[in-house]
């Protein structure tokens, strides 16, 4: 699905991913972690491809394609999608408005004619309740006075209509209680299949009790350090990041 | 990218920029009081039309020329160097008076303005009266018997002159007068044509009217007047769109508007400026300056105006009103958008004379490339107005660091009892909010075309449908290209 090579990318001139080699294949959930500043959110930016990020070296491949080359909203339109660390707000834009022009513009991408309005209505209805998302909240303006844990479920809910094939979960958990936790991995979970991928990136263990990661990989100063199981994730809560930075502070770049 | 992308589009932008290649009757450039003369004479104007534009003329003599203040720049203009009156030459083989030019026809139907009362536009109802302006002259105005039969009067500024003397001599001026402002003054001096409309008593009109100002001919200026007066317990939705060829000369228009709401009567006027705004160098252009103003008179009247500024080079207006009558209601909604080397200083007047009077004001500014764009807005509250209420808000949007936008609210307050609530914001387009609708899948003009969209919503959803549908498409082609 995706491939990522020696990928080093820099933000006003300091480097922050320094190296990044990645596999990702179709069906597979991959969680990454790492201490604060690790470049985790920078991994997420880049391949979602933010202005402000430079990448100085190495590529990804996306399905065949140089996701590199493309504009955000084509990278979009070809399949992947972030769910934000911390989605932004609209005002005046309704969440149904917003959702039915991002479909449309991906249907017009892959040649095909707009949505009906009632097949539009009834999918959001069938995939609202995936994410216990209430009705109003739809017709609300993007985000706007949404609860924490009502954004990042928005996330998800919009991940569910857009049906992406890669999905990036930058910290969907950080501001979540509990059950918002449950309902969101919930979510995640019903919507797997064997051609969708997932990156999930997290600082903590608790999300991976619910969306069990086929591989974790560490994220330590703008490269992957260790990759395992989930077990790796288990030792990691364990352990704490001090034993990480210990071990590779003095790693040379 | 961004610029790129911004110098692809501008060019192609204004869609509205062609000419109509038609034989017309242009005055030479030029003004003094043999031009106000030939003009009154071409109208068949009556003796006292004649001396009111004299009167006005002349005081406009020893007025000067507004600087300063506003927050525009612009070179001095010639007023001798403009001709006042441009008109399409009748071809002498039409049938009727009534029949109108097919060139014009053409021309308005390629403005998506359709002068057969039958034929129903693009996404437009058949249920709107028209008043087609053209440079000078009025030459069509639809519906005019199905109106009549409700007792409404819908024709040019020249009919009514002619038909309607005793009801012109009664209002124009009332609230503009002759001497109210430099521009003002010289209007009253050349108006050309313009719009009346007289809704009777009790009367709900039956269709929305409206005017559709088009220059066409080089070389000269627009100056129109249209006169509003909605009597006791009436209702009226007008209308009013504007466009010009895309030329390197800078036009000055110059218009009046004067509305008169009786006791209980309710006035809403909507407006898609559109003229045409000059090049990405700021070169050409409309020269907008404009008083539009209207009057409470009665009690328990309303008056609402709702604009979309996109257009001309430079914007000075500030369509006001006067709340005269107890209870009487005073609204302004108004989104402004300069883009390129556009300038604008719009904003509104809300005189609160009467007890009980309420304003509110809704300002969006949204500013791209090197333009200026100030909202500019008086409220004042007169002794004895007890009660009077206003709310102000004025919101600026940023697209682009090379931009500016600006705030300056006037407050008078001479009567305790007054509540004058003010707030202003000011933001930029976020990157953030680019981003994350392109990382739906949206590329950067519909992602801006809808940030925008939702800033402007509550104006926007003030217009009437047809117009509301229109002025969306219209924010989303003025701003292409801004973001890169």
């Amino acid at each position: 699905m995706i491939t990522i090579k020696n990928l080093h990318a820099s933000v006003d001139g300091k480097e922050i991913l320094r190296g990044i080699n990645l596999e990702v294949k179709a069906g597979e959930i991959h969680a990454i972690m790492g201490p604060n500043g690790s470049g985790k959110s920078t991994l997420s930016n880049v391949l979602a491809g933010k202005q402000d990020y430079e990448v100085t070296e190495g590529e990804v491949t996306f399905n065949g394609k140089n996701l590199l080359d493309m504009e955000p909203d084509v990278r979009a339109k070809e399949g992947l999608f972030l769910a934000f660390q911390y989605p932004v707000e609209i005002p005046g834009v309704s969440n149904i408005n917003f959702l039915k022009t991002a479909l449309n513009e991906k249907r017009t991408y892959e040649g095909k004619s707009s949505m009906e309005a009632k097949d539009f209505l009834a999918l959001v209805k069938e995939k609202q309740k995936l994410v216990e998302l209430d009705g109003k909240l739809a017709n609300r303006s993007v985000n706007e006075g949404f609860s924490g844990g009502e954004k990042k479920r928005n996330e998800i809910f919009q991940m569910a209509m857009l049906d992406p094939k890669l999905c990036i979960l930058d910290e969907t958990d950080s501001g979540l209680d509990i059950d918002a936790l449950r309902v969101v991995a919930n979510g995640v979970n019903t919507l797997k299949t064997k051609d969708k991928a997932y990156i999930v990136i997290t600082h903590y263990q608790r999300l991976l009790d619910h969306i069990v990661p086929d591989f974790v990989h560490i994220l330590y100063n703008g490269r992957i350090v260790k990759s395992g199981t989930k077990e790796l994730a288990l030792e990691l809560e364990a352990k704490g990041y001090d034993e990480i930075k210990k071990e590779f502070e003095n790693t040379p770049v | 990218m961004g610029n790129e992308i911004l110098e692809q589009h501008i060019q192609s932008d204004y869609k509205w920029g062609f000419i109509t290649d038609i034989d017309t009757e242009t005055f030479a450039p030029g003004l003094n009081e043999n031009v106000i003369h030939a003009l009154s004479k071409k109208k068949n104007e009556p003796e006292w039309m004649l001396e009111y534009r004299l009167k006005a003329y002349k005081a406009w003599l020893t007025m000067k020329e507004p600087d300063h203040w506003a927050h525009v720049h612009y070179p001095k203009i010639d007023f001798n160097n403009i001709s006042y009156y441009s008109a399409p030459k009748k071809k002498t083989e039409l049938a009727s008076l009534d029949e109108v030019d097919p060139e014009l026809l053409k021309t308005f139907e390629k403005l998506g303005i359709s002068l057969e009362e039958q034929k129903r536009l693009t996404g437009v109802s058949s249920n709107i009266a028209v008043d087609a302006v053209f440079d000078s002259v009025s030459v069509k105005t639809t519906f005019r018997e199905t109106l009549l039969e409700k007792g409404v009067i819908f024709c040019s500024f020249s009919e009514a002159v002619q038909e309607h003397p005793e009801l012109i001599k009664k209002y124009m001026g009332m609230v503009v007068p002759p001497t109210d402002n430099y521009y003002a003054a010289l209007n009253a001096a050349v108006f050309s044509d313009g719009s009346f409309c007289y809704i009777p008593k009790g009367v709900r009109c039956p269709m929305e009217l409206s005017t559709y100002f088009r220059i066409n001919a080089s070389g000269t200026g627009q100056f129109e007047r249209t006169l509003i007066v909605a009597d006791e317990g009436s209702y009226v939705s007008y209308l009013e769109g504007c466009t010009a060829p895309q030329r390197d000369e800078n036009q000055l228009h110059a218009a009046v508007v004067e509305i008169i709401a009786h006791k209980d009567a309710e006035v809403k006027y909507s407006t898609v400026q559109n003229w045409y705004p000059g090049d990405k160098d700021g070169k050409g252009g409309i020269y907008n300056f404009v008083t539009k103003r209207g009057i409470c008179s009665g009690d328990n009247s309303k008056i609402s105006w709702t604009q979309v500024e996109t257009g001309s080079a430079i914007t000075w207006k500030y369509p006001s009103v006067i709340l005269k009558g107890n209870n009487s209601i005073g609204e302004f909604y108004s989104v402004a958008v300069t883009n390129n080397k556009q300038e604008a200083d719009t904003g509104t007047k809300m005189i609160h004379i009467g007890k009980n009077t309420r304003s509110t004001i809704i300002s969006k500014g949204i500013s791209a490339g090197f333009s200026n764009n100030s909202y500019r807005g008086l409220v004042q509250i007169r002794k004895g107005a007890t009660n009077a209420r206003n709310f102000s808000q004025c919101d600026s949007l940023l697209m682009g660091d090379k931009c500016g936008a600006h705030t300056f609210p006037y407050i008078e307050i001479k009567d305790k009892t007054a509540i004058v609530e003010h707030e202003a914001t000011t933001s930029k387009i976020g990157e953030d909010q680019l981003f994350y609708c392109k990382q739906r899948g949206l590329d950067t003009e519909k992602a801006v075309g809808l940030i925008v969209n939702g800033y402007c919503k509550e104006v926007l959803n003030k217009l009437p449908m047809e117009f509301a549908v229109e002025a969306q498409k219209l924010l989303a082609v003025s701003l292409e290209g801004s973001v890169g």
